[in-house]
């Protein structure tokens, strides 16, 4: 340190006309003869990576053609002409082609709720109306059957918009449920206390997938004869139950780390439990949680993948799917890789646009 | 000043602790309590660390459950019905050593939130009572910044004022001054000063004798869950009766 910064100054005497950048490099990557070893030791590597992911992913590949192209230089470079050929299949999977568009409107129908929800002056009572509305809109589209639609039955929905279902279903219910479980786990009622206590651990306790499966398999044999729930609601529910109890425990940590006076402050005014808890207890502890809720929400994001083992085509199974046509046989990395693209944008947006919004929140917390 | 004594005197106690005990587990905190106290009464109440004051007062607004012996507050009997509860609570105001101002709202919303919605005023009328009231305690300037931005006698004088919003008819401090700086004591006990000429009536739990001495119709010394010896300021510092508090008030006294 004390060295980097006498290189800095002894820089800045001898060449006063050093630009910042130039200055900065000088003193965290080459200030001393052992940095200097590390930074190009870094740098040759770096560099023969990314000179190699270019050669395979841009200049080998192949954009654009036939099956048996990409076999030509397999191992060599990647083969993105997989995508032209499959990404209807991969974003819509099996429903029908020529109402393709549907799926693709109700997409753009959620990236727009998403927006419209991420903006903080937006935060009122139409909110809740709009995504009404927006989530009424894509139910007509997805299911059709009205307005001169065609029917299409749930079993042929899948692809990018069945992610999105299930995981703003999935973070949009699992959230209240969790806030409940928490608030009922911390309940001096013992009966709600333990109930609580019993859901949270057991559900915590079991993978997902058999969660998925006993959901799929064992949830229709407890309903009353004649009652059937489709196989998405299904595995909607168990996700919902899942991240909910998973959840329910970072909501907790953030009502455990409220101190006991604002408790005491709350209930000194004559405010009720409720009132308590809606507006001193929960705006502060879920704001103290929000890195951890999002750690959650990205983990469930991702985790829709996995109805993956109950037959539903979600965009990484669609994908899957594409590219067991013989034809594009072994091709699974370069799908894969793409489609994980597209998961990072969604996972960074929503990490992005959390530490915005935790910035924003405690700005009254400025000290 | 007798004679407005002798008047009060008549009148049902505005706060009735009969007999009251406290246990936590086996540790006994509060042991026989009796105590009232009158409308328009400043009472102090002084004693030891850990001798229950803080217990004390907190089973007054039922921060604190009491298992046996009677607690009546403003003519209602504090049972474990949530409906007593919330009447008394909305009577009693209360001032926390450490404010337990909410930093998530700023000063006029801390203020304005429980008439809003425990008392039902609307919200114009609430924001113009709260105005009033940090003007009382003389920070209006500071209605729209977070407790977080203020100093510790100011947001302390907030806590007053947000207790105050709820127009109570009893205040019970809890050592309002201790977790401030010396040179901000003053400014908040000028505050209670006032409010104690105006005629509140006020149960104060503090180790601050010059207040006890101007303000006080009463003081209490607590020792180990007992009320040791409660009179009149004047001849309880000048001449104590218990061992006890002569022990105490030597103590704190020339420090
Ligand atoms: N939640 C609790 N559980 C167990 N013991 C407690 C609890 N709260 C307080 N006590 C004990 O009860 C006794 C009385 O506490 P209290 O806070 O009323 O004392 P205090 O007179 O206010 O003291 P101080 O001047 O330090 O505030 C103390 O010995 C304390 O350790
Ligand atoms: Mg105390």
């Amino acid at each position: 340190m004390a060295n980097g910064h006498a290189a800095v100054m002894g820089g800045n005497a001898g060449r006063p006309t050093e630009s910042k950048a130039v200055q900065w490099i000088r003193a965290n990557l080459f200030s001393s003869w052992w940095n200097t070893a590390l930074s190009l030791v870094l740098l040759y590597l770096l560099g023969k990576f990314l000179f190699w992911f270019v050669g395979w992913g841009v200049t080998n590949a192949i954009w654009y053609g036939a099956a048996t192209e990409c076999r030509a230089v397999k191992g060599i470079g990647a083969c993105w002409a997989v995508f032209p050929e499959k990404w209807r299949f991969i974003l819509f999977a099996t429903y029908p082609y020529e109402d393709q568009w549907r799926p693709a409107l109700s997409c753009l129908i959620f990236f727009f709720l998403y927006a419209y929800s991420a903006l903080r002056r937006n935060w009122n009572t139409r909110l809740p109306a709009v995504w009404i509305g927006g989530l009424l809109a894509i139910a007509v589209l997805m299911w059709g059957g009205i307005l001169g639609l065609a029917f299409v039955p749930q079993e042929r929905w899948g692809g990018l918009v069945l992610t999105l279902i299930l995981s703003t279903f999935g973070i949009a219910l699992a959230f209240p449920l969790a806030i409940l479980l928490a608030l009922g786990r911390r309940s001096h009622m013992p009966a709600i206390k333990s109930l609580c206590v019993v859901y949270i651990e057991l559900i915590r306790g079991v993978p997902l997938i058999s969660l998925l499966f006993m959901a799929s398999v064992m949830f229709p044999l407890f309903l009353p004869e004649g009652i059937t729930i489709d196989k998405l609601l299904r595995a909607q529910i168990a996700i919902i139950g899942f991240a909910g109890a998973y959840l329910a425990e970072v909501v907790r940590g953030g009502l455990q780390a409220l101190p006991k006076g604002q408790y005491e402050a709350a209930d000194a005014l004559g405010l009720s439990y409720w009132q308590a808890t809606r507006m001193i207890i929960l705006p502060q502890a879920l704001r103290l949680v929000i890195p951890p809720m999002v750690n959650t929400f990205i983990g469930l994001f991702k985790d829709t993948s996995l109805v993956l083992i109950i037959g539903l085509l979600d965009i990484l199974n669609a994908a899957k799917t594409a590219v067991s046509d013989p034809a594009w046989r072994g091709f699974g990395p370069d799908v894969y890789f793409g489609v994980s693209l597209i998961y990072f944008v969604f996972c960074f947006a929503m990490s992005k646009y959390s530490q915005r919004i935790e910035g924003e929140l405690n700005k009254s917390k400025h000290r | 000043m007798s004679a407005v004594k002798a008047a009060q005197t008549t009148e049902a106690p505005m706060i009735e602790l009969k007999k009251l005990n406290k246990w936590y587990g086996e540790f006994h905190v509060l042991k026989n309590i009796d105590f009232e106290c009158r409308k328009g009464q400043k009472i102090v109440v002084c004693g030891p660390s850990g001798s229950g004051k803080s217990t004390m007062i907190r089973c007054i607004n039922r921060l604190e459950e009491h298992q046996t012996g009677d607690l009546i507050v403003d003519g209602i009997e504090l049972t474990n019905d949530i409906k007593n509860i919330e009447a008394i609570r909305r009577e009693v105001g209360m001032v926390f050593q450490h404010f337990n101002l909410f930093p998530h709202l700023t000063v006029l919303e801390n203020l304005t939130l429980a008439p809003i919605w425990v008392r039902k005023v609307p919200k114009k009328e609430a924001e113009e009572t709260a105005m009033h009231f940090l003007k009382r305690v003389r920070i209006p300037e500071q209605a729209n910044k977070y407790p977080g931005q203020l100093s510790g006698g100011q947001q302390q004088r907030v806590a007053i004022a947000r207790s105050l919003c709820m127009k109570p008819k009893i205040m019970l401090f809890d050592e309002p001054t201790s977790a401030l700086d010396p040179e901000m004591v003053k400014e908040v006990l000028d505050t209670m000063i006032e409010l104690a000429r105006e005629g509140m009536t006020m149960i104060c739990v503090t180790h601050e004798m010059g207040f006890a001495k101007a303000v006080a119709d009463k003081v209490v010394f607590m020792d180990k869950g007992e009320i040791v010896e409660a009179n009149e300021p004047e001849p309880f510092f000048s001449n104590p009766q218990n061992e006890r508090t002569k022990l105490f008030l030597s103590q704190i006294l020339n420090h």
